[in-house]
């Protein structure tokens, strides 16, 4: 049903630091490897090799020039579903093949359902659903719900695929409902937002807007080495005829 | 918003389909019209066709067309669900309606009614079919108050074009329906206009900065995630037509309001059968005008993902 399902209050999401953010692709390509596999598997990919690539991904890097009275700087922005509250992607759908958890509210379509009617994508401000012109149907991330929920891993690695392939730390998996969680509580010392808040889609996800510059030089300089100590012994020995 | 000749030929079709579908069944619920054979056959054979070819070919946009059945069943939360329900009931009383005049020759009493409720039907499913673009938020040139009201007036026009072509073609041309027709494209264009101007002086407040979250300043896109366009380009991203929207928008213009006008005008002082004749062409002028009109409706129309890519 596409109808909105009451909340349980718990909402699965993700904090994305655009402070941290370099732009290495890394959860892009994370993503993929894990989702081509995964729940909506496959990602297809439309003539991978040759002139005209196309295909479907969960996550896209992008990179901006921001500039404000205070200089300009460079943001790197990934762009993932936000797995909004009131998604308008889920409502319009005509066949019920996308819905809402009431448990997570993470946002899932039903591959068997969906008639590739392209309505939810059109609904989504965010670009967040790619069509799958193979397949002939919507797809859109899972928040790795084959990982997050998964006993036969670890449990350091129930994260989402992509949060759990970053190299700097910007991406944060959690309950943004509950506000005593880690994320929440980063949400509230950084002053995540949300996307397009005007639209009043309430998505989950937040991100962490760059901190302001700073005007002095960066305080984490390498100590200065210190004189190699004179060895004794065979090796001092060694080091003496060596150095002449 | 990449606009499909699928989509752009169905709500065309579809719009003037009802339309027709409307107007027989209130003039034929009055008893306005007379309820000859062949006058009932065509009439409602068009309307039915113009609303088959239009639903077969919204098919077309389909990626799994095979599974079209599942689309009926999410009307308390979807428009293109409730399209889809109100098209399938405005076929009963439309089929009731067919049987009573066409094998019956009679539009009085129950045929009557289903008349009406068939035109009731019919008013019904081009809102339902506005209702789908104008319910969706991230698209601020169909989230707008012209968009319903627009369905809605096209249909009326291209409908009531058509149904003048054929009474004249029957030689039951009434000069009412003919200024009524004059009127519905004269209203028709005067809300085009107003819809563009609307459009034109839109301030949308959603922008690269909302979009990114970075507030303050200007944001530019410096680099895309992909190098080649994706599907979120191919579909939302579609630009062309701002290029050439003046020139087709003077064609749409032309087309779908202009000449229509000007050949009624002319019918009222000619002789049948040139009425017929020039009827039907301000008919066929009219519907290929509307097909770029729906044609720009699309390719002017420009979805917030864009912003995400810097156009």
């Amino acid at each position: 049903m596409t109808c909105l399902p009451s909340q349980s209050g718990k909402k699965l999401g993700l904090v994305i630091d655009l402070d941290a953010c370099v732009g290495c692709q890394a959860c892009v390509t994370a993503c993929k490897e894990w989702n081509t596999g995964g729940h909506m598997a496959p990602l297809t990919d439309i003539d991978p090799y040759g002139g005209h690539v196309d295909g479907v991904w969960f996550n896209r890097v992008h990179a901006y020039e921001h500039t404000t009275e205070m200089g300009g700087r460079t943001v790197n922005f990934p762009r993932s579903c936000l797995h909004c509250e009131t998604p308008a992607c889920v409502t319009v759908c005509p066949t019920g093949a996308s819905y809402k958890r009431a448990s997570d509210g993470i946002v899932l379509i039903d591959e068997d359902k969906c008639i590739g009617c392209k309505l939810c994508s059109w609904a989504c401000p965010y670009g967040a659903r790619e069509f799958d012109t193979d397949v002939g149907v919507m797809k859109k991330c899972t928040l790795c719900v084959d990982r997050i929920y998964n006993d036969n891993l670890a449990e350091e690695d129930r994260v989402p695929a992509c949060v759990a392939a970053c190299p700097t730390g910007a991406r944060h998996f959690g309950d943004l409902g509950d506000p005593s969680s880690a994320v929440s509580q980063l949400v509230a010392e950084r002053g995540g937002v949300d996307l397009m808040p005007e639209l009043g889609y309430h998505p989950t996800n937040k991100y962490l807007p760059p901190r302001a510059h700073s005007k002095r030089a960066a305080s984490v300089a390498a100590p200065a080495l210190e004189p190699v100590r004179a060895e004794g012994g065979f090796l001092g020995w060694v080091d003496r005829m060596l150095s002449n | 918003m990449h606009p499909a000749f699928s989509v752009v030929f169905f709500t065309t079709a579809t719009g003037a389909g009802y339309g027709l579908l409307a107007l027989l069944g209130v003039l034929g619920g009055f008893q306005i019209i007379p309820p000859d054979f062949w006058l009932g056959l065509v009439g409602l054979g068009l309307s039915l066709g113009l609303i088959m070819a239009g639903l077969l070919s919204s098919t077309g946009h389909l990626g799994r067309p095979e599974r079209a059945w599942r689309a009926f069943s999410q009307w308390r939360s979807s428009w293109l669900s409730r399209e889809g329900v109100a098209s399938v009931i405005t076929f009963i009383p439309t089929g009731l309606f067919s049987i009573g005049w066409v094998f019956f020759g009679r539009i009085d009493g129950w045929v009557g009614i289903a008349g009406f409720l068939m035109a009731g039907c019919a008013v019904v499913t081009v809102c339902t079919t506005g209702m789908i673009y104008a319910s969706l938020k991230p698209i601020a040139q169909w989230h707008s108050r012209f968009t319903l009201p627009g369905y809605l007036i096209f249909s009326g026009m291209t409908g009531s074009m058509f149904l003048n072509a054929l009474l004249h073609g029957f030689a039951v041309g009434s000069k009412m329906l003919l200024v009524a027709s004059v009127l519905l494209t004269l209203l028709g264009w005067g809300w085009k206009l107003a819809t563009w101007r609307y459009n034109d002086r839109l301030e949308i407040p959603t922008t690269a900065n909302t979009a990114t979250g970075l507030a303050g300043g200007t944001v530019r896109s410096l680099e895309w995630p992909h190098t080649e366009e994706n599907y979120l380009l191919k579909e939302m991203g579609f630009r062309i037509a701002r290029k050439h929207g003046a020139r087709l928008r003077q064609i749409t213009q032309l087309l779908a309001f202009a000449l229509p006008v000007l050949l009624l005008a002319i019918v009222l002082a000619l002789p049948w059968p040139l009425t017929a004749l020039l009827s039907l062409l301000a008919a066929i002028v009219q519907f290929a005008g509307m097909l770029v009109e729906r044609w720009l409706f699309f390719a002017e129309a420009k979805h917030t993902v864009t912003l995400y890519y810097g156009r």
